[in-house]
């Protein structure tokens, strides 16, 4: 490390190589189970799972399924911890949830606290806990699911195994990877406000005006990835042939039996223990 | 390099244009007319012309990637291989400037299979293809699953030749690959299109403003005249022949429309010794500058500084910066240059250590951090250029674009007006003072930047990179107007790795020397 040495021809300074800053390469999931499956099962899983939930509102079922999916996961390689660590967002939500409806969910039962508009009795506590227990049980699962999902393996799997149309899913694909770019040019947009002296004062204004640069940057970062995609071929008329094969494997199809069995043996022991309840009903 | 393994060679292709014409359809002007050139099967083509000339234009047509008749009008005829252009997919890889829009997937083996999947090749060969291609551009050692995003700019622009490579094309289009580059990356190219050429025999054409770079791989110059140049009927080719044949004859054109014409000298703008008619005087911005710094002290100081974001690229910094003088932050991409300028520039938080301006230009006393200060201190103090110019446009005409440094210094609207027509004058933008500031050419856009940052009358003037890209006609500008500004006493630290302009103004360079941890404790 040279020392300050005013006005001499050269002058250097030690930073770390930019090849030993990368971070390692991602698994595609923390859950060794996961990681085996197609992308796509892990959008159809958390999809049967959370369907039969719908149709009861009760403190069973919820429970129940949040319990069996936690110890799977456990099974699958990741520990109860890490998943509540991992799916704060959720908890926040059901959070919320359940503050609201225990105060203006329908009244029933004893009453425990009245003020205004706010109620909270035996029956909006009841519901709220319902509500609460199934977001937990569809959310955290379809988190867990998705957390790490590689987009272009996804891509692969909507237009091998969905048949989705290919010219717009890798379209769709490379949008996604401009939107790291915008990232860093919405940071350069703000510092370079900053050093103009309209950093100060009014945070909303600023936000619009940098917005309306972001949107100018955006359309041409997006006119020359679409010249880079054209200059390859894509987007010509010949049948596209695919360099990765997405297949679904055993374990996709034991994967969906598991995630369909899950929910409705739930639910029958909600109605077996007479907990069923139907949401359209209420209170 | 020589032990790469044998790319299967694709026949290489020629290029006929007939009286060839292109005008988009937003615009009345065609951006090329009257283009008549045959180019041969495995000619190697630098082509050259003003900025404006066409040249990316005729690139785009010769890739087949200038779209549809709602995109724009065509006349005459451009073939490749015999066939029209738009139906010659595949035949002709199109490289482009910037790294960034040109990688499309996450994965590097995924990235360069994008284009063989296109053109429908079947898996078993797709894969063969992108290992040759990989192999060809000196990328053997990379692993197909490597993620692009951790790649040098060097590697990012072999990943995209490898990318077009994969395809095998007959014809190799280079738009300014190695414009975005460091040294070092420009030579990983160079020598990767060297071997490339050498061993498939492809027809190679290649704009590029630096001639130097390409000269020794160059057969042929083709030189294209801007439509509508008095003199030159209606654009067109304007000269073509051999390196030697084109330079001798057009080397004073070529200069003026901006080349990097081989054998010219650089102009010497270090302090003392600009040539006096030559320089570019700022009257305006000067009266708001004191002149009684002393011309020992140290304006902006660092000490035991770490910067990053996030994590520290560099620990234990210690640098002085003095009035008057230039500093060029040189280092290969990605070494942290432009972290270390936006932490000097007070936009950045120091992770550990200080920054801090001469006492007598803090906006309080003992209130020396940049970082601390609010937005509006920081003018008349620090001003940063961003790489980028459309990152720091912030209004809807060049002329309140730089009046908006004054405006928020609590100049009164006549005042900052003033200030901002005179720099206008100045920086020879008087005539777009009322259009909006996107609509700029890059050189006037980037010009623009400066001059909006000069309105506020900075004592220290940090840049990015400000003669990135840029022809030999605006590079000049820039250095010209850089040592306008440090004449008037201002301190300018540039991140930069031009050579040429940290000799022309001698800057005093503090280069960034990527040492790896072990290196370090030994």
């Amino acid at each position: 490390m040279s020392a300050a040495e005013p006005h001499t021809a050269s002058l250097s300074i030690t930073v770390t190589p930019p090849d030993e800053r990368h971070e390692q390469a991602k698994p595609a999931s923390q859950s060794w189970f996961i990681a085996k499956l197609n992308p796509v099962s892990r959008f159809i899983c958390p999809l049967f799972m959370s369907l039969p939930l719908f149709f009861t509102l009760d403190v069973v079922s919820g429970s129940i399924q949040f319990g069996v999916v936690l110890i799977l996961l456990w099974i699958g390689g990741i520990n109860p911890l890490v998943v509540m660590r991992r799916t704060w967002p959720v908890w926040w939500g059901a959070f919320f949830g359940f503050i609201t409806i225990a105060m203006y969910g329908r009244t029933g039962g004893t009453i425990y606290c009245s003020w205004g508009a706010v109620t909270i009795s035996d029956g909006s506590l009841y519901i709220a806990c319902a509500t609460f227990l199934r977001v937990a049980a569809i959310a955290v699962p379809s988190v867990m699911f998705m957390l790490d999902l590689d987009p272009t393996d996804l891509a692969d799997g909507l237009v091998q195994i969905l048949h989705l149309s290919p010219r717009f899913v890798y379209g769709g694909l490379a949008g996604i990877r401009m939107f790291t770019l915008l990232q860093e040019d919405w940071r350069a947009l703000g510092l370079s406000r900053r050093s103009r002296g309209l950093g100060d004062g009014n945070a909303v204004a600023r936000m619009f005006s940098q917005a309306f640069g972001l949107l100018v940057l955006s359309i041409r970062r997006a006119t020359k990835l679409a010249t880079a995609m054209e200059a390859r071929g894509f987007g010509s008329d010949t049948e596209r042939s695919q360099a990765r094969v997405s297949q679904l494997h055993t374990i996709d199809w034991i994967a969906y039996v598991v995630s369909i069995i899950i929910p409705l043996t739930a639910v029958g022991i909600a109605i077996a223990t007479g907990n069923w309840h139907s949401p359209l009903r209420g209170a | 390099m020589n032990n790469r393994t044998q790319f299967e060679q694709p026949a290489p292709v020629g290029v006929e244009a007939r009286d060839w014409g292109w005008r988009h359809s937003t615009r009345k002007d065609f951006a090329l007319r009257h283009v008549n050139l045959t180019i041969r099967p495995g000619e190697r083509v630098l082509l050259l012309g003003s900025s404006g000339a066409g040249k990316s234009t005729f690139m785009a047509a010769m890739a087949g990637v200038l779209g549809s008749d709602d995109e724009g009008e065509s006349e005459g005829e451009l073939t490749i291989d015999g066939m029209d252009v738009r139906s010659a997919r595949g035949k002709a890889g199109l490289v482009l400037q910037d790294p960034d829009s040109q990688i499309i997937l996450e994965r590097a083996g995924d990235d360069a299979a994008f284009a063989c999947e296109n053109l429908g090749i079947p898996r078993a060969q797709i894969w063969q293809r992108v290992r040759e291609a990989l192999d060809i551009v000196g990328l053997e050692s990379l692993e197909l699953t490597h993620s692009t995003r951790h790649l040098s700019g060097g590697q990012r622009q072999r990943l995209a030749l490898a990318d077009v490579l994969a395809m095998r094309p007959g014809l190799l289009l280079l738009d300014e690959p190695t414009a975005n580059l460091d040294p070092e990356g420009v030579k990983e190219v160079h020598d990767a299109v060297k071997h490339v050429v050498e061993s498939t025999g492809q027809t190679m054409v290649v704009v590029e403003h630096h001639i130097d770079v390409w000269l020794d791989l160059v057969d042929r110059v083709i030189v294209l005249g801007t439509a509508g140049d008095s003199g030159n009927n209606e654009g067109g080719v304007l000269a073509d022949g051999t390196p030697d044949e084109v330079f001798s004859t057009m080397g004073d054109v070529l200069a003026q429309g901006g080349a990097w014409v081989p054998g010219r000298n650089i102009p010497d703008y270090r302090a003392g010794h600009a040539p006096e008619q030559d320089s570019i005087h700022f009257q305006a911005a000067s009266s708001t500058l004191t002149a009684s710094l002393d011309p020992d002290e140290p304006v902006l100081q660092c000490r035991d500084l770490s910067f990053g974001r996030g994590t520290a690229l560099g620990t234990g910094v210690n640098l002085d910066f003095y009035p008057g003088t230039i500093y060029a932050l040189m280092g290969p991409n990605g070494a942290g240059k432009s972290t270390l300028a936006l932490t000097l520039a007070g936009l950045l938080k120091p992770l550990a250590g200080h920054v801090t301006i001469a006492p007598s230009l803090a906006p309080k006393p003992n209130h020396l951090e940049p970082f601390s200060w609010k937005s509006r201190q920081l003018l008349g103090r620090i001003g940063m250029v961003f790489q980028e110019p459309e990152h720091q446009f912030a209004a809807n005409t060049v002329r309140d674009e730089v009046a908006i440094g004054p405006k928020s210094m609590g100049k009164t609207q006549e005042e900052a007006y003033a200030i901002a027509d005179e720099m206008l004058e100045r920086m020879n933008l008087t005539r777009f003072a009322v259009g909006n500031p996107y609509t700029l050419s890059g050189g006037e856009k980037r010009r623009l930047s400066v001059a909006s940052m000069l309105a506020a009358a900075p004592h220290i003037l940090i840049m990015d990179e400000p003669t990135f890209g840029q022809d030999f006609r605006t590079w000049s500008e820039m250095v010209k107007l850089i040592a306008g500004i440090r004449d008037l006493g201002c301190t300018v630290i540039m991140v930069t790795h031009d050579e040429p302009l940290v000799e022309s103004l001698g800057a005093t360079a503090i280069h960034f020397k990527p040492t790896s941890h072990d290196e370090r404790k030994a």
